[in-house]
C-alpha cells in the first residue's frame, strides 16, 4: 500500500505504530469484509432455497438449502471471530479514537452488538434445527438471521459514515462532553453508505454462489440441483446490480457535495475547475494526471449534469493535510476498478435477463458460465476496492476534521510483530476455511452422501434420541 | 446513573465469565481427553453440546468491549494501551478456537481432527489465562488513568497469576458440572460418572487455589483483599457455598439444579470482585462517575440494553431450551 508515504508527509510526530497498524486494520478489515456478504446475503438466498423446498415440496431446493446452512454455519464461525479481532484492534491500534470518541463513535456498535447477538442466536437454531424441528417453525428461525444481519451491517456502517461525516457531539477540553445520539447514527454519510454496503452484501453473495454452480455445469454436471442453484443466486444478483449502480451514482454525488477532498482524490483532480474531464485509469505523479483516458468534461456533468460545475481540486485541500500522489492515485484506481466490475456484472445480468425473457431458462452455453464463474471473485475485488476509496479516500484523518490518523494510533508496543503473528495466523485460517469448503464439496459428491441426504423434519423416534454418541462427529 | 451503565457493563462481564467460561472449560477437557480412541466420546459430547450455543455466549464478550467503549472510552483506551499484550494474544486465541472448532466439525481423517481439535482446546486455555490477567491488572490497580502502563509487569505479577489460574480453573469446573449435567440428560453412566469426577478434582484443585489466592491478594493487592473480605465477603461465601453444595449434590441433583449452583459459584465471584471494587474503575484513581461518557450517551447504551432484554433474552431462553429439550442436533 501507499502508506510510507503519508508517515513521511507528516513526519514531525509520526509514531512509528502507525504504518504496522494501519497495515493490520487494512489487512484484518479486508479478510473479515470477505465473511461479511456470507452472514448477511447468503443466508437469504439459503432461505429462498428453504422456502422453495418446503413450499413446492422440491427436494433439490431443500438439498441447497441445507448445504448453504452448513457453508453459512463454517464462515459465520470464521467471520464472527474475526470480527472480534476487530473489536480488539479498536482499543489496541487507535486508543486515541476510542479515548477520545467512543462516547459518540461507540453507539453504532452497541446497536450492532444487539444484532450480533439475535443472528448469532438464531443462526444457531437454523443451522441445528433442519433434523427436529418442524418445517415452518424452522424456516422462520432462520428470518431473524437475514434481518439482523441488515441492522448489524447498517450499524457497522453507520459507525464508518460518522467517521467521514462527523456529527451530533460537542467537544470541549478535549472531551467528548454532549451526544445526540440519533445524529450520530443516521448521520450525513449513513443513507447511502449502509444502502451501498448491503447491496454489495447482496451481489458478492449472489455471484459468488452462481458461480460456484456455474463452474459445475462448465464442468458437466448438467443436472437440475445445479441449475437450480445458479437460478436462485443469479437471480437475486442480477436484481441487485441495476439497483446498486444507481446508488453507487447517487453517493457519488453525496460525496461530491459533502466530502470534497475525498472526491477530488476519487476524480485525481490538482486543481479546482469546472468542464472537468472523467479520467480513466493514470496515475498521479509530482501533482500531475499522466497515463489516464479523459471523456470530456465527464466529471462536472455526472456530478452536477452540466458541464459548468465546478469541482474542486486537491489544491483546496491545506498542504498539511493534503493526500500525497500514490495516495490519491490508490483512491482513484480502486473507483475505478468497481465502477468497471460494476458495469461488466450488468452486462452479465442483462445477458442473463435476455435469456430468461425468451426461453424461460437459465443461459448455459459456456461463455456465460465462464463468466459466471469468476463474477463472483470480481465482486468481492469491487467490495475491497469500494472500501478502499472511503478508507484510503479520508486519510490523513481518521475522523474527518476531527482527529489525524496518526493521533489516533497507539503509541507502545513493536505492532510488527502483533501484525506478523496476525498474518500467519489469518493465512493459515484462509487456507484451512477453503480446504473445508472443498472438503464439504467433495463429500456431497460422493454418490451415497455422506448420510446427510436423509429427509429433514422427520419424526423424532425413541431410537434417534438415544444415538450412542460412538462416532465423532 | 453511570453506576447504572457500569452495573450493566458488569452483567455481561458475568454472563460471559459463566457463559462463555463454560465454553472455553469444554475445550479443557477437550484437550485432556487423552489420545484419539479414549478421548472420541467424551470430545463427541463437547461437540454435541458447545456447538449450537458457543457463538452466542461468545457475544457477550462483544457486548462488554462495546460497553466499555462506549460508556468509559478513556478507561477502555487506558486498559488497551496498558495490557495489549495478553489482550492482543487473546484476540488471537480466539480467531484460533473459534475456526479450530468450526473446522474439526467438518473435517473427517484423524489426523487432520486433531490438528484443528488442538488449536481449538489449546487456544480454549490460553484465552482465559489472558483474560484473567487482564482481570488481575485491572483488579490490582495497574491500569493508570491515562494508560499506557507497564507493558509487562501489568499483567505478569501474583495478582495476574492468580487471576488466569483461577479462570482456567472455574471455566473447567463449571464445564465440568456442565457437561455431567448434559451426560444425565442423555442417560449416559459412563460419561456423566466421567465428568462427574473431573468436576469433583477441580472444584478442590479450585477451593485450594483460592485459599492459596486470599494470602496472594493480601500481600499484591491490599485494597482488592480488604474489600473482598468486607463488603465483598457475603459473595465470597456464597461463592464457596454454591460450589461446595453442588460438588456434595453432583452425584444426586436434577441437572439444572447443578448447573445453577455452578453459575451462582462463579458469578458471585466476579460480582465479588465488582463490589470490592466500587465504585472505582481502576485503582483507586478513577471512579466510574470521572469515567463515564455524557448522560445522553449513557441513555442510549440503557435503550439497547432495554432492547437487549426483550429480544435478546428471550432468544436466548429460546436457544437453551430448545438445546436442552435436544431439538438441536448436530
Amino acid at each position: 500500500m501507499t502508506l510510507a508515504s503519508l508517515a513521511a508527509a507528516g513526519a514531525s510526530s509520526v509514531p512509528s505504530q502507525l504504518l504496522p497498524a494501519r497495515e493490520q486494520m487494512a489487512f484484518t478489515l479486508g479478510f473479515h469484509i470477505i465473511l461479511v456478504p456470507f452472514g448477511v446475503a447468503f443466508t437469504f438466498l439459503m432461505l429462498i432455497a428453504n422456502y422453495r423446498g418446503i413450499r413446492r415440496q422440491d427436494a433439490d431446493a431443500m438439498l441447497l438449502a441445507r448445504r448453504w446452512s452448513q457453508v453459512a454455519g463454517v464462515l459465520f464461525a470464521v467471520g464472527a471471530v474475526s470480527g472480534t479481532v476487530l473489536s480488539f484492534e479498536l482499543g489496541l491500534l487507535w486508543p486515541g479514537l476510542m479515548g477520545r470518541f467512543g462516547a459518540a463513535y461507540g453507539i453504532p456498535f452497541a446497536v450492532e452488538g444487539l444484532f450480533f447477538f439475535l443472528e448469532a442466536i438464531f443462526v444457531s437454531i437454523y443451522l441445528y434445527g433442519w433434523k427436529r424441528m418442524a418445517p415452518w417453525p424452522h424456516f422462520w428461525s432462520g428470518v431473524p438471521v437475514v434481518l439482523s444481519g441488515i441492522g448489524g451491517t447498517s450499524s457497522v456502517v453507520a459507525a464508518n459514515g460518522w467517521m467521514n461525516q462527523p456529527g451530533g457531539f460537542q467537544v470541549r477540553g478535549g472531551r467528548v462532553v454532549a451526544v445526540e445520539p440519533l445524529r450520530v447514527f443516521f448521520n450525513a454519510a449513513f443513507w447511502f453508505e449502509a444502502l451501498h454496503m448491503l447491496l454489495a452484501a447482496y451481489m458478492v453473495a449472489g455471484f459468488m454462489v452462481a458461480g460456484v454452480y456455474a463452474a459445475g455445469l462448465l464442468r458437466g454436471r448438467r443436472d437440475r440441483y445445479h441449475r437450480l442453484g445458479l437460478a436462485i443466486a443469479f437471480t437475486v444478483a442480477a436484481v441487485v446490480t441495476p439497483v446498486q449502480i444507481f446508488v453507487g451514482d447517487v453517493a457519488a454525488r453525496e460525496v461530491f457535495h459533502r466530502e470534497p477532498a475525498k472526491f477530488a482524490a476519487i476524480e485525481m483532480l490538482p486543481h479546482t475547475s469546472t468542464h472537468v474531464p472523467e479520467t480513466l485509469g493514470g496515475v498521479l505523479i509530482d501533482g500531475t494526471v499522466r497515463y489516464g483516458i479523459d471523456i470530456p468534461s465527464g466529471a462536472s456533468l455526472l456530478s452536477g449534469f452540466s458541464p459548468d460545475t465546478k469541482i474542486y481540486g486537491l489544491d483546496v485541500i491545506p498542504a498539511p493535510v493534503r493526500p500525497p500522489d500514490d495516495l490519491v492515485t490508490t483512491v482513484h484506481l480502486a473507483f475505478d476498478v468497481m465502477v468497471g466490475i460494476g458495469f461488466a456484472l450488468l452486462a452479465l445480468a442483462l445477458w442473463f435477463a435476455v435469456v430468461w425473457w425468451r426461453r424461460r431458462a437459465v443461459p448455459e452455453n459456456r461463455w456465460f458460465l465462464a463468466c459466471t464463474a469468476v463474477s463472483g471473485v470480481l465482486t468481492v475485488v469491487a467490495l475491497e476496492a469500494g472500501w478502499v476509496v472511503t478508507e484510503v479516500g479520508r486519510q490523513p484523518w481518521t475522523v474527518v476534521g476531527r482527529l489525524l490518523t496518526r493521533d489516533a494510533v497507539t503509541t507502545t508496543g513493536n505492532l510488527w510483530l502483533f501484525f506478523g503473528a496476525t498474518v500467519l495466523l489469518y493465512v493459515v485460517v484462509g487456507a484451512a476455511t477453503v480446504y473445508v469448503l472443498r472438503l464439504m464439496r467433495r463429500h456431497w459428491q460422493q454418490p451415497e452422501g455422506n448420510g446427510e441426504e436423509d429427509v429433514p423434519y422427520g419424526p423424532r423416534t425413541r431410537q434417534d434420541a438415544a444415538v450412542p454418541a460412538g462416532d465423532a462427529a | 446513573m453511570s453506576t447504572f451503565a457500569a452495573v450493566v457493563l458488569f452483567a455481561g462481564v458475568v454472563a460471559y465469565a459463566v457463559l462463555g467460561g463454560a465454553d472455553f472449560g469444554a475445550g479443557f477437557w477437550d484437550l485432556t481427553a487423552g489420545g484419539a480412541e479414549r478421548g472420541r466420546r467424551p470430545r463427541h459430547l463437547v461437540d454435541e453440546s458447545l456447538a449450537p450455543v458457543w457463538e452466542a455466549n461468545h457475544v457477550w464478550l462483544i457486548f462488554c468491549l462495546v460497553m466499555m467503549w462506549t460508556a468509559f472510552p478513556t478507561a477502555f483506551a487506558a486498559i488497551m494501551t496498558t495490557l495489549y499484550v495478553p489482550l492482543g494474544l487473546t484476540a488471537l486465541g480466539i480467531v484460533m478456537r473459534g475456526s479450530g472448532f468450526a473446522f474439526r466439525k467438518v473435517v473427517v481423517q484423524t489426523d487432520q481432527q486433531r490438528v484443528v481439535g488442538a488449536a481449538f482446546a489449546l487456544s480454549s486455555i490460553v484465552s482465559p489465562f489472558f483474560l484473567g490477567t487482564v482481570a488481575g491488572g485491572i483488579a490490582s490497580g495497574r491500569v493508570p488513568t491515562r494508560g499506557y502502563g507497564d507493558p509487562v509487569t501489568s499483567w505478569l505479577n501474583p495478582t495476574s497469576v492468580l487471576g488466569g489460574v483461577l479462570a482456567i480453573l472455574t471455566c473447567a469446573f463449571t464445564a465440568a458440572v456442565f457437561l455431567t449435567a448434559e451426560a444425565r440428560r442423555r442417560d449416559d453412566d459412563e460419561l456423566e460418572r466421567y465428568f462427574r469426577r473431573r468436576a469433583q478434582v477441580t472444584a478442590v484443585v479450585t477451593g485450594v487455589v483460592a485459599l492459596v489466592g486470599i494470602a496472594v491478594l493480601h500481600a499484591d493487592a491490599p485494597r482488592l483483599f480488604d474489600g473482598l473480605l468486607s463488603r465483598g465477603l457475603p459473595l465470597v461465601i456464597l461463592s464457596g457455598a454454591c460450589g461446595l453444595l453442588a460438588l456434595l449434590l453432583l452425584s444426586r441433583a436434577a441437572p439444572r439444579l447443578l448447573q445453577g449452583l455452578a453459575v451462582a459459584a462463579v458469578a458471585s465471584v466476579v460480582v465479588g470482585w465488582g463490589v470490592a471494587q466500587y465504585p472505582y474503575l481502576l485503582g483507586t484513581h478513577l471512579s466510574i462517575q470521572v469515567a463515564a461518557a455524557p448522560t445522553s450517551t449513557l441513555w442510549s447504551l440503557t435503550l439497547v440494553a432495554a432492547a437487549a432484554l426483550i429480544l435478546v433474552v428471550p432468544s436466548l431462553a429460546l436457544l437453551f431450551s430448545l438445546q436442552q429439550r435436544g431439538r438441536l442436533e448436530a
